[in-house]
């Protein structure tokens, strides 16, 4: 489907200790072909920035379900501009309906709530991908 | 009696997720050796105790905390003015991770998915009151377990209580949290010997109390099917067990405080048998391989209940039906307590409301179900007693693959068990995704217009300004040259191998914060550094 393999960078900033979700996505971006890397639960925004420079990725998803959402969204739009980075980022989790806009205003490029298939978030992916 | 081959032909095969097929139909004849014990006879499938319910009912401990101390104190009240018998106390995440309120890390954090606490003072607070001889405290904490237990002790010291007699649970599972739940803190050698500390130190100064709730509950929530919940988490029961006895200490000094957290949900029989059989075999377990010489050693004292991973964001109101079906299952297994998740809990801390029906749904079960009368009612029953035996077969032949692979501390430092995990919960979401697992409402019979009323717990802003304002209060009005000398006392301890239990009780009652502790306990250990697989 993809054009070109895109690099997506999983992260999980704050203190929420629930991988199950993001574990589930890693394994099912990398059945449909995609190259990921993990950073591992409690990453600070910056160390998931640093990973996600280091690393040259395509896209950063980041994975919240301790209702902290805004909160890292905000950090992490702040750290996007002190590095002058243009990645796309995009936020999956525990996230309420009523949320998504709030999140997107703050940069994020799309959020998933919770309920988003698997298929759904591989399509948006391979969509940015053919971009 | 013999048309079971024909019918088999003609149906679809059925598997439960452990990967057990179920006859369509089952006799006397598919039994094969039955257990014959009673309730309360070794090895206790029908129950630990002789009359069970009958006697008393389980306990109710819905896990509940938030915000500021003075707000969980009140939320503890009212529960308990509603008939709940024993407190199950959630702490938010930088109490979890060893971090006080006013680390960076912490920010937006405190007191958000639990009780924000940060020194001795609000202990004292939300306790204060609440008759600790009648209402039993559990404590959900395992990565800084050793300053919250430390905490609950101090407390009830400074009370006046005698500590011998304290009774309550710590949760204190670590192996667990590197699994699931993710709230480790320091490396997995230096995480188990604290827990062993807190065992150790509970069986000759608080001989009352259960230091440790082994939690298959996290690892199934993680993807495990239920023999794996249940073999996992006895192999972690055994691993604490093997280095609390290197230290000199015999299994029946301290084996009957250990109790266990299960989870509940999926196929309703498969639950039951898992438990049944799953009780057999821990008795079996520390009795033989331990030589145990006393019952109350070999006993499966558990909570159970909860069922978070079968709850759907979809359709919420059809999670309160699934629950009241676990709580079924729950006390159709003999549970000693009972915990349901409230049925906003996919996604929310629950509301007052929701809180409210679960403790209602266990109360209609106790008082208008005739559930107390008689202890194991699906005793004898052939489906039951067979897949009992099936699942107690199952549940050592995956602990022997365990050990095959080096034992479960091994596998969990490696990241074998976590990988592997993961992999079933992702196999599990497909199947839930295209259909094959059926969930009502998610991938069948589902309504696309839905209205999405769901009301959320609101995160006060306030309360955390409160609970800086009280860290920085206590930490003006105590004495700081004997927080430091505290402090030191801990590292020298660390350093010389001691039991920590003594110099963190000292340290927490001289009003140490949870973050010097454990940043004292990490300048000795260091941290955690997780396998990493993609």
């Amino acid at each position: 489907m993809s054009t070109k393999k895109l690099k997506i960078l999983l992260g999980k900033p704050g203190l929420d200790g629930h991988d199950v979700g993001v574990k589930v996505l890693g394994h099912a971006l990398v059945d449909a072909g995609f190259d990921v890397v993990y950073t591992g639960l409690r990453k600070t925004i910056e160390e998931i920035v640093k990973k996600a420079v280091d690393n040259e990725v395509d896209l950063i998803g980041l994975s919240i379900l301790s209702g902290t959402h805004l909160v890292l969204c905000e950090q992490m739009n702040a750290e996007m501009k002190k590095r002058g980075l243009t990645v796309p980022w995009i936020v999956g989790g525990n996230i309420p309906d009523n949320d998504v806009d709030a999140i997107v205003a703050t940069g994020a490029v799309a959020a998933f709530p919770t309920g988003t298939t698997i298929e759904e978030v591989i399509g948006y992916c391979d969509k940015l991908a053919e971009k | 009696m013999k048309n079971k081959t024909p019918l088999k032909k003609d149906i679809t095969k059925v598997v439960l997720e452990s990967g057990i097929e179920v006859d369509p139909l089952y006799t006397h004849e598919s039994i094969g050796q039955p257990d014959l014990s009673n309730p309360g006879e070794y090895p206790f499938t029908r129950g630990i105790h002789k009359l069970m319910y009958r006697k008393r009912p389980f306990t109710i401990r819905q896990y509940a905390g938030f915000g500021t101390p003075t707000e969980t104190h009140e939320r503890f009240l009212y529960l308990i003015k509603n008939g709940q018998t024993g407190l199950n106390v959630a702490f938010d995440l930088p109490t979890q991770t060893g971090l006080d309120s006013d680390d960076p890390r912490a920010v937006g954090e405190v007191g958000r998915v639990g009780m924000s606490v940060d020194t001795l003072a609000d202990f004292e607070e939300v306790f204060d009151g609440i008759d600790l001889d009648k209402i039993t405290v559990s404590l959900t904490i395992n990565g800084s377990a050793i300053i919250l237990v430390a905490m609950y002790l101090a407390m009830a010291q400074k009370r006046g209580f005698d500590i011998k007699n304290l009774r309550g649970t710590a949760q204190n599972d670590i192996l667990k949290e590197f699994i699931g739940r993710g709230t480790w803190i320091f490396p997995v050698d230096a995480s188990v010997k604290m827990v062993v500390d807190i065992i150790e130190y509970c069986a000759n100064e608080v001989p009352k109390y259960s230091p440790v709730s082994v939690c298959g509950y996290h690892i199934r929530e993680s993807g495990a099917n239920p023999v794996q919940e249940m073999a996992y988490a006895f192999c972690i029961a055994k691993a604490y067990t093997d280095e609390t006895m290197k230290r000199g200490l015999d299994i029946d000094t301290f084996a009957s405080r250990l109790s266990f957290n299960f989870d509940i949900y999926g196929n309703f029989f498969e639950q039951i048998a898992k438990f049944r059989g799953a009780r057999r075999l821990w008795a079996k377990i520390i009795k033989e391989q331990y030589n145990s010489q006393n019952d109350k050693s070999c006993w499966l004292r558990m909570i159970a209940g909860g069922g978070g991973g079968g709850l759907t964001k979809e359709q919420p109101e059809n999670n309160i039906i699934r629950s009241a079906y676990y709580a079924l299952i729950s006390a159709l297994s003999g549970t000693q307590t009972m915990a349901l998740c409230s049925y906003d809990e996919a996604f929310t801390i629950p509301t007052e409301k929701a809180a409210e029906i679960s403790l209602r749904t266990m109360q209609i079960l106790i008082h208008e179900m005739g559930i107390c009368d008689t202890v194991d009612p699906l005793g004898g029953s052939y489906y039951i007693e067979t897949l009992s035996n099936q699942m107690e077969a199952a549940i050592v032949k995956e602990m022997a693959a365990v050990d095959t692979k080096g034992g479960i501390v091994k596998a969990i430092s490696t990241g074998t068990i976590q990988e592997a995990i993961s992999r079933q919960a992702y196999a599990r979401e497909m199947a839930i995704q295209n259909g094959d697992t059926k969930k009502v409402g998610v991938n069948c019979f589902r309504k696309e217009e839905e209205a999405k009323t769901v009301e959320f717990h609101p995160y006060d802003e306030e309360n955390a300004r409160k609970q800086l304002e009280r860290l920085h209060k206590v930490k003006k009005q105590r004495n700081s040259i004997e927080v430091k000398k505290c402090l030191d006392r801990i590292k020298q301890d660390a350093q010389d191998d001691l039991n920590l239990m003594p110099s963190v009780i000292e340290a927490v009652k001289a009003y140490a914060t949870v973050g010097e502790i454990a940043q004292t306990l990490k300048d000795a250990y260091g941290e955690y550094d997780e396998p990493i697989y993609f």
